[in-house]
């Protein structure tokens, strides 16, 4: 057994014992992943973005203009004492305004109206018999946002729609957990073959 | 003054950056790649801002002697990556990729693989068909584990078919929804925010 396996399989015990109780081995190893992830995040950010987007174009390249993201980025540092904490509102008020603005037109698009393409569609089939499944997602997404619509009280008519799209909603939260377990599985499955397989080595 | 400032900054560029959308034109399209550009160098600077928010926060608690063993561990943790990363960089290989699949990726994924157990728990002590709202929540929940699972004889003839057709349709419906309502909530308070009306991101203080 290679020494990768070795770290890696009593680092995968050390989380698994979390299932007796929390207990300082388990501490240790999320200790570990905090800080390990923390540092990957920094490395790749760093050589990623600042290197490659920045100091490169910036100091090698001689695009100047670049100090003006640079300067932004400096701001942020203000935070750390009360005399500077409002020069880091005008980056964030960079990001924020930058991100609301192409939000706008990407919402409608991808969101809203892409979504609504999809549900209009033909209810009945060639054939002339009622398309059930057009129909059930096109009664769902009806009932859906009648439940959404908190303008008006749910009540009479409208209440019912409402109510009936709470079963929809309900369906959508059973199948959505239902995935989210599986996956969880799958994942948990994936572990213990790494344990079984590779480090204790029981089986082919 | 700096928080009419601020806003101004963040309706000039939130108005260039929704009006570039609708231009083909080169200048448009430079102006994005330009402002993209900027939005990442500023987001790797708050990243560093919060690692920097982690060290001292961690080192105080070192010195107030608080967890002072999980907390050393996560600083050698933290430090270790940037120095095998600065002496032997991170191509394919290296020490720094080596920790990296050797030591986070196996932890990360035995943390996400633990919730499986913590969901199924959860979920066996709080499932409980009281309603009909509750039924259909459980029912659905039912047919879509058991339809991934293994099932023989007949269930496993039609169930996975049943399984599908109520992610596509019944369930498809209120995704819809929901993201129509995410689609159009973000519209407005992007448009608020842009238009000065939503100006909670200038945080308190003076």
């Amino acid at each position: 057994m290679d020494i990768g396996t070795a770290v890696a399989g009593l680092l995968t015990l050390a989380i698994l014992t979390f299932l007796y109780r929390d207990n300082p081995i388990y501490k240790m190893a999320e200790s570990l992943l905090i800080g390990v992830s923390i540092g990957y995040v920094l490395v790749i950010t760093w050589s990623s973005t600042l290197m490659s987007l920045l100091f490169t174009p910036l100091f090698s390249d001689g695009r100047v203009w670049l100090i003006v993201p640079l300067l932004f980025g400096l701001m942020m540092f203000g935070r750390f004492h009360k005399w500077t904490s409002f020069l880091s509102r005008f980056p964030i008020g960079v990001m924020i305004g930058s991100g609301a603005g192409i939000a706008i037109p990407v919402m409608l698009e991808q969101r809203t109206l892409k979504q609504m393409t999809a549900t209009v569609m033909p209810l009945v089939t060639e054939s002339g018999w009622p398309d059930l499944s057009a129909l059930v997602v096109l009664l769902g997404v009806l009932t859906t946002l009648c439940y959404f619509y908190f303008s008006r009280e749910h009540k009479g008519t409208f209440g019912v729609a409402a109510r009936i799209g709470t079963w929809f909603l309900m369906i959508f939260f059973g199948t959505t957990f239902g995935y989210t377990v599986m996956s969880r599985m799958s994942t948990f499955i994936g572990r213990m073959e790494f344990l079984l397989t590779d480090f204790f080595q029981l089986t082919g | 003054m700096d928080r009419k400032i601020a806003v101004v900054v963040c309706f000039a560029f939130g108005v260039v950056m929704f009006a570039q959308y609708f231009s083909a034109h080169p200048l448009a399209r430079s102006v994005n790649q330009t402002i993209a550009d900027y939005w990442q160098i500023i987001f790797a600077f708050a990243l560093i801002v919060g690692v920097v928010g982690f060290l001292s926060n961690n080192l105080q608690r070192v010195h107030k002697g608080q967890d002072r063993p999980f907390r050393l561990l996560a600083l050698a943790g933290f430090v270790i990556m940037p120095v095998l990363a600065m002496i032997w960089g991170i191509k394919a290989g290296t020490p720094f990729l080596w920790v990296f699949e050797n030591v986070q990726v196996p932890l990360q994924s035995t943390v996400f693989a633990l919730l499986a157990f913590f969901v199924a728990s959860a979920s066996f002590r709080g499932f409980r068909a009281r309603s009909v709202p509750a039924a259909i929540l459980l029912s659905a929940a039912l047919i879509i584990l058991i339809s991934r699972s293994f099932a023989t004889g007949p269930l496993s003839d039609w169930l996975p078919g049943v399984a599908e057709w109520i992610r596509n349709n019944p369930s498809m419906a209120a995704r819809r929804a929901i993201l129509i309502g995410i689609g159009l909530g973000s519209l407005t308070t992007s448009l608020r925010v842009i238009l000065g009306i939503e100006r909670t991101w200038l945080g308190g203080g003076k």
